[in-house]
């Protein structure tokens, strides 16, 4: 289309090439690159380790020049919020009478915020606390209690360095790797 | 070993003295008091070379041990030997008893001279001094009689005459008495000697048989291989012919003598192993060959023990075997070492194979972990720069510019696109390569993917193409395998089939084949489908391209259709992709699948493409286990068919994965859903053909076709009724609403999104047929066609909306939405849901009123008129499900009392601009977002009013269908 006297085929794998050996040259001088391949690194060690799920890709994709801050600002805001949580689920499970109405909706939130940043571990524990809170065990919802806390601890300490690879990549001047693995596209 | 030879030895040399016989030593101590040492040397000289040949005997003998069976040639050196010894003996005491005569004669003779000429002198008596003297000639005479046999009588006469000292008759008559005297004495001394030589001789033949010899030795031989023997762990025997014992030594005895002696192995003990030792002894006395083998036997006798055996034959004189000799030996213990070193080598060559394998896998896992790295990283690092590129152009694109800047911008934008989807194609290819790609297992419907593939291929064609698509019927609604390959799959070659294709069809079709799939069949399959494709190169005509596609599968179908009921799990499908255009010259189909290869350069320059569409095809496929081929004819065109296995799910279950027939699965109010599940034939038409389909004949079963996609005729009977009809009640609509309506047409997907949203509204009604009807010829223009080409997303039977009056009616308030953005309501208490879903929408460039609760939500309906609402069904203060029930309630009746009972006000109407008012009699479009958990089934969120419902966590692909299929 292009050079209509030259085999595509060659120009193509030409290109490609160049790319690739561009891109090279290019990660061996720079900071940025480093710290970019760490984070993709470290981004999907999370992944392997089954700590986040796609849902996380999502988030990412969603940051964006007209929203530096997004991923930075969901995971605080999902901290606080689920610490807060974890906190009056403790709370209500000390009580004498444990108000299993109140654990399943306060669960329901956990869940749907875990969910959707892709959390799996505190997921799962709250589907597992659900199962306990409906059978009204509490000894097992204390244990599925500690299993949450665990798992959000887990995510919290992660997603806390996942940040700090972030902003050091923001403040070497370099923009945030996107998941490779982008949403099915069709 | 050392010691007992010295010791043997001292033995030899110890028990030989009794050999030489006795009498000799005794007849020399009797012989002489002072008896010489010279002469005991010298005997003792002959008792040593006695001995010398004795030791070498024995050291053969000790040999003989390893080689019994030369025993008689054994005996008969010992005998000679004897014998030879004997002779030495004999042949000394003769040579002396001569000697000793001689000298008697000798002394008789000189007696006589001597009587002769002193005969008168007898009387005198001679001096005792001469028997010393004599005593000293008879040393003389003994010691020289092995050596010096003629000194002594010159001596003794030399003596004799020295003497004599002078001539007197006493002097004679002394001398005469002492000669007398010696001549007695000497006499005596004959006869005693005589007397001993004759004992001697006597004794020697009595005492000295060879017989006692031998057996001595024999006893010491005997011993001696006892003492040798004594703690080897060796059994030795003798069997005879009938492989009786006849000699047995065992070192560890357990029986007696009489217990083994004339007993086979088998008489004397029993267990494993035995019956193994007798047969290898009768082999060897059979075949007359000495031979070992290894034997463990099992017995109760001594457990557990492996014997080396060596047996050999014995033959007699005329060389016929007449028993076995047998040695075994313990070696239990090496058998056992040996066992284990051999299980160690094993285990060692396991372990380090295992090493090996470990090392491989290491290496490789490694290697995908590189590979997926560079993978992520290279798309990314290639893709967004890239992208950016293209997308810029695009920007400058809608710029103001002449007509070469706009060529050259075209010519970029083209090639971005194409570099864009080399990368695309390239990293698919080391995906799969790789092995990184990962296949999902997803539940879908064959028919929705051919029918969108073909839809989508239409929304961008440029030529006058007719696209069609055929499934068999025993092709199973529902499905389980990776659709988004599949589909990625039939995009690639229907695409491909487009490019390569000027006139007449690109069509899919898809049958069952039987699971284990032969090349024959295949052959034969493209060969119809060739002639298929031949006779009807414009198949423009629907009605035969209709028929056609059946017949390859009727002889299949009905055992097919019995095989998916016997045998549920895998279903193999066949999809052929076919095309009538310039097809593929032969010598260029064995590299079509190959990477970079196109069938020429020719081509290449022509057509544009990476040349890895193909082989990706072919990759995946054979990634999901099936195969793909291809058969062309120059001119006639291609069929490029790949047969995959498929798992076929459960049939109650209605739900679907497949994100594209999410509409019809969860609109369950929508009455023709079910019948859209099996429809088998879609159409599209060439926009500028559509014009004439109107005017077309035929079969009216097949008239629907025009409607551009097309149902079985046996599923929808209540199209019968509209045989007549050319362009959908939908189409009519479109032409009914004003021009605004028309351009929304265009915008593409929103407009079919709209229609199909508003499809969900509508209710059958047939007395709006006939008004369609009558405006059927009013508007048959190109705005029209391109509706047609939207049409198959929605749900094709015959229906008219109530609102499609209305909206016309009140053409205005449905114009301005189209213009504006549309409004969209989400409730959600969850923060971070919010965050999420209201940056997802903003990507997708909507934005979002967001309120927390049902209440909350209530008051919102109330004031202002929303597009769509987003429902959390979990929520506190008013769960969504009774937000929804409310909402509807108003719908229906057209007031809010049911939100007043739930303690909501009443909305101030007259503050609000008439235009925001809610339409009471408007379906508002709520979708539940759910969590899955059990309190928020699907079920329950349709029987409470919402029209489907999203799954949590959201995401864009969720939102973008949800937002397509209910968005106008």
């Amino acid at each position: 289309m292009t050079n209509p006297t030259n085999d595509t085929t060659i120009i193509t794998t030409n290109i490609f090439k160049l790319l690739k050996e561009n891109l090279l040259t290019k990660r061996m001088s720079n900071r940025v690159t480093e710290l970019q391949k760490e984070f993709v690194y470290y981004t999907s060690s999370l992944f392997d380790q089954g700590i986040l799920n796609d849902q996380f890709n999502h988030l990412q994709l969603l940051q964006d020049e007209s929203n530096p801050e997004f991923l930075a600002e969901i995971v605080n805001l999902f901290f606080q919020d689920t610490q807060k949580l974890l906190d009056d689920l403790t709370k209500n499970l000390e009580q004498e009478n444990v108000d299993f109405l109140m654990l399943d909706k306060t669960l329901h939130h956990i869940k749907g915020s875990s969910s959707s940043i892709g959390a799996v571990g505190v997921q799962n524990a709250c589907v597992a606390f659900v199962t306990c809170s409906n059978e009204k065990n509490i000894e097992g919802c204390w244990r599925c209690l500690e299993e949450a806390r665990n798992a959000y601890n887990v995510v919290r300490s992660k997603l806390d360095t996942l940040l700090k690879i972030e902003q050091e990549i923001v403040a070497a001047g370099g923009s945030i790797p996107k998941p490779s693995v982008e949403p099915d596209e069709e | 070993m050392e010691d007992s030879v010295v010791d043997d030895h001292m033995e030899v040399e110890e028990t030989l003295n009794p050999m030489w016989p006795d009498n000799v030593n005794e007849a020399g101590s009797q012989f002489n008091v002072d008896w010489p040492k010279e002469d005991q040397d010298m005997l003792k000289e002959v008792a040593i070379n006695a001995a010398e040949p004795q030791e070498i005997d024995l050291e053969r003998l000790h040999d003989m041990t390893d080689h019994s069976d030369k025993g008689s040639s054994q005996l008969a050196f010992l005998v000679k030997h004897w014998e030879y010894k004997q002779e030495n003996a004999a042949r000394l005491l003769k040579e002396e008893l001569d000697r000793l005569s001689k000298q008697r004669e000798e002394v008789e003779l000189k007696r006589l001279e001597i009587l002769e000429e002193h005969r008168f002198e007898e009387e005198r008596v001679g001096a005792d001094r001469y028997s010393v003297s004599v005593l000293e000639e008879l040393y003389d005479f003994y010691k020289v009689v092995p050596k010096k046999k003629h000194d002594s009588p010159v001596e003794t006469n030399k003596g004799l005459e020295i003497d004599a000292e002078y001539d007197t008759i006493v002097y004679w008559k002394q001398r005469a008495v002492i000669l007398e005297k010696l001549l007695k004495e000497s006499r005596q001394r004959e006869q005693t000697l005589l007397e001993k030589l004759d004992e001697s001789i006597k004794n020697m033949a009595e005492q000295s048989t060879p017989v006692e010899e031998l057996s001595q030795m024999l006893k010491r031989a005997d011993n001696f291989i006892h003492f040798i023997l004594q703690n080897a762990p060796i059994v030795l025997g003798h069997m005879d012919k009938e492989l009786r014992y006849r000699f047995i030594y065992n070192h560890y005895p357990s029986f007696k003598e009489e217990d083994i002696i004339g007993k086979t192995d088998t008489e004397i003990f029993s267990g494993a192993g035995v019956k193994e030792s007798l047969d290898f002894k009768r082999e060897v006395l059979e075949r007359g060959l000495p031979g070992k083998r290894e034997i463990t036997f099992e017995t109760e006798l001594f457990g557990s023990k492996t014997f080396l055996i060596y047996v050999e034959p014995v033959f007699n004189k005329a060389g016929e075997t007449i028993g076995v000799n047998y040695i075994g030996m313990d070696i239990t213990d090496q058998v056992r070492k040996r066992e284990k070193m051999a299980k160690l080598r094993e285990e060692i060559a396991v372990q380090k194979a295992m090493e090996t394998e470990l090392n491989k896998t290491i290496h490789i896992t490694e290697e995908t972990m590189r590979a997926k790295q560079m993978l992520a990283t290279m798309s990314h690092e290639i893709r967004s720069p890239l992208s950016g590129v293209v997308s810029m152009a695009e920007v400058l694109a809608t710029t103001r510019l002449d007509k070469e800047q706009r060529q050259l911008l075209d010519v970029m934008i083209s090639s971005g696109d194409l570099v864009l989807q080399l990368i695309n194609d390239i990293l698919d290819l080391s995906k799969v390569e790789s092995g990184v790609m990962k296949l999902e297992a997803t539940k879908f419907r064959p028919r929705e993917v051919v029918r969108h593939v073909l839809q989508t291929a239409a929304a961008s064609l440029k030529k006058m193409l007719t696209l069609e698509g055929y499934i068999a019927d025993d092709v199973p609604i529902e499905v389980i395998g990776d659709v988004l390959r599949i589909r990625q799959i039939l995009t690639n070659l229907v695409s491909n089939a487009i490019k390569f294709t000027h006139e007449g069809k690109v069509g899919i079709r898809l049958y069952v084949v039987p699971a284990p799939y032969s090349g024959e069949e295949e052959e034969e399959d493209t060969s119809t489908e060739e002639k298929g494709n031949s006779a009807h190169p414009y198949g423009d005509s629907p009605y035969e391209n209709s028929d056609e596609p059946g017949m390859p599968v009727s002889p299949l179908s009905k055992d097919q259709v019995r095989h998916a009921v016997i045998f549920p799990t895998t279903v193999w499908i066949r999809c052929d992709v076919y095309d009538t255009g310039i097809g593929i010259p032969e010598h260029a189909l064995p590299t079509l699948f190959r990477k970079y290869m196109q069938a020429s350069a020719d081509h290449a320059r022509k057509y544009g493409g990476t040349g890895l569409g193909l082989a990706i095809c072919k990759q995946l496929v054979e990634l999901m286990g099936g195969h793909m081929t291809v058969s062309s004819k120059e001119h006639c065109g291609s069929t490029f068919t790949f047969v995959l296995p498929y798992r076929v799910s459960p049939e109650s279950d209605d739900q679907s994965d497949d994100p594209d027939e999410l509409p019809d699965a969860s609109s369950h109010h929508d009455t023709t859903a079910a019948d859209d599940h099996t429809a088998g034939y879609f159409q599209f038409q060439p926009r500028t053909l559509s014009s004439s389909i109107s005017g077309e004949s035929r079969n009216h079963n097949l008239l629907q076709s025009n409607y551009g996609y097309n149902m079985m005729p046996d599923i929808n009977p209540v199209s019968e009724n509209f045989a007549s009809v050319s362009p959908t009640p939908k189409e009519l609509e479109t032409e009914h609403t004003s021009p605004e309506s028309c351009s929304r047409h265009s915008s593409g997907d929103n407009a079919a999104a709209e229609t199909s949203g508003r499809n969900d509204q509508c209710v059958r009604d047939e007395r709006n047929v006939s008004e369609n009807q009558r405006s059927l010829d009013m508007e048959v223009g190109p705005n029209v066609s391109r509706g047609q080409l939207h049409e198959p997303q929605e749900v094709p039977t015959i229906q008219t909306c109530d609102t499609t009056l209305q909206s016309t009616a009140s053409s205005k308030p449905e114009v301005d939405r189209a213009e504006e953005k549309p409004k969209i309501l989400l409730v959600e208490d969850n923060k971070i849901n919010v965050m999420v879903t209201t940056s997802m929408m903003k990507q997708l460039g909507h934005s979002i009123d967001v309120v927390n609760n049902g209440i909350e939500a209530i008051r919102a309906v109330q004031h202002r008129d929303y597009d769509l609402v987003l429902m959390d069904v979990c929520m506190p203060v008013m769960d969504g499900l009774q937000a929804t029930r409310i909402i509807r309630s108003y719908e229906e009746t057209g007031n809010w009392d049911a939100a007043a009972e739930a303690g909501i006000d009443q909305p101030m109407h007259s503050q609000d601009s008439p235009l925001d008012i809610p339409d009471s009699s408007k379906r508002l479009p709520i979708i539940a977002m759910t969590a899955n958990a059990l309190s928020e089934s699907a079920d329950e969120c349709f029987a409470n009013g919402m029209d489907s419902f999203v799954s949590k966590p959201v995401t864009f692909q969720k939102l973008k269908e949800c937002l397509l299929q209910h968005l106008p």
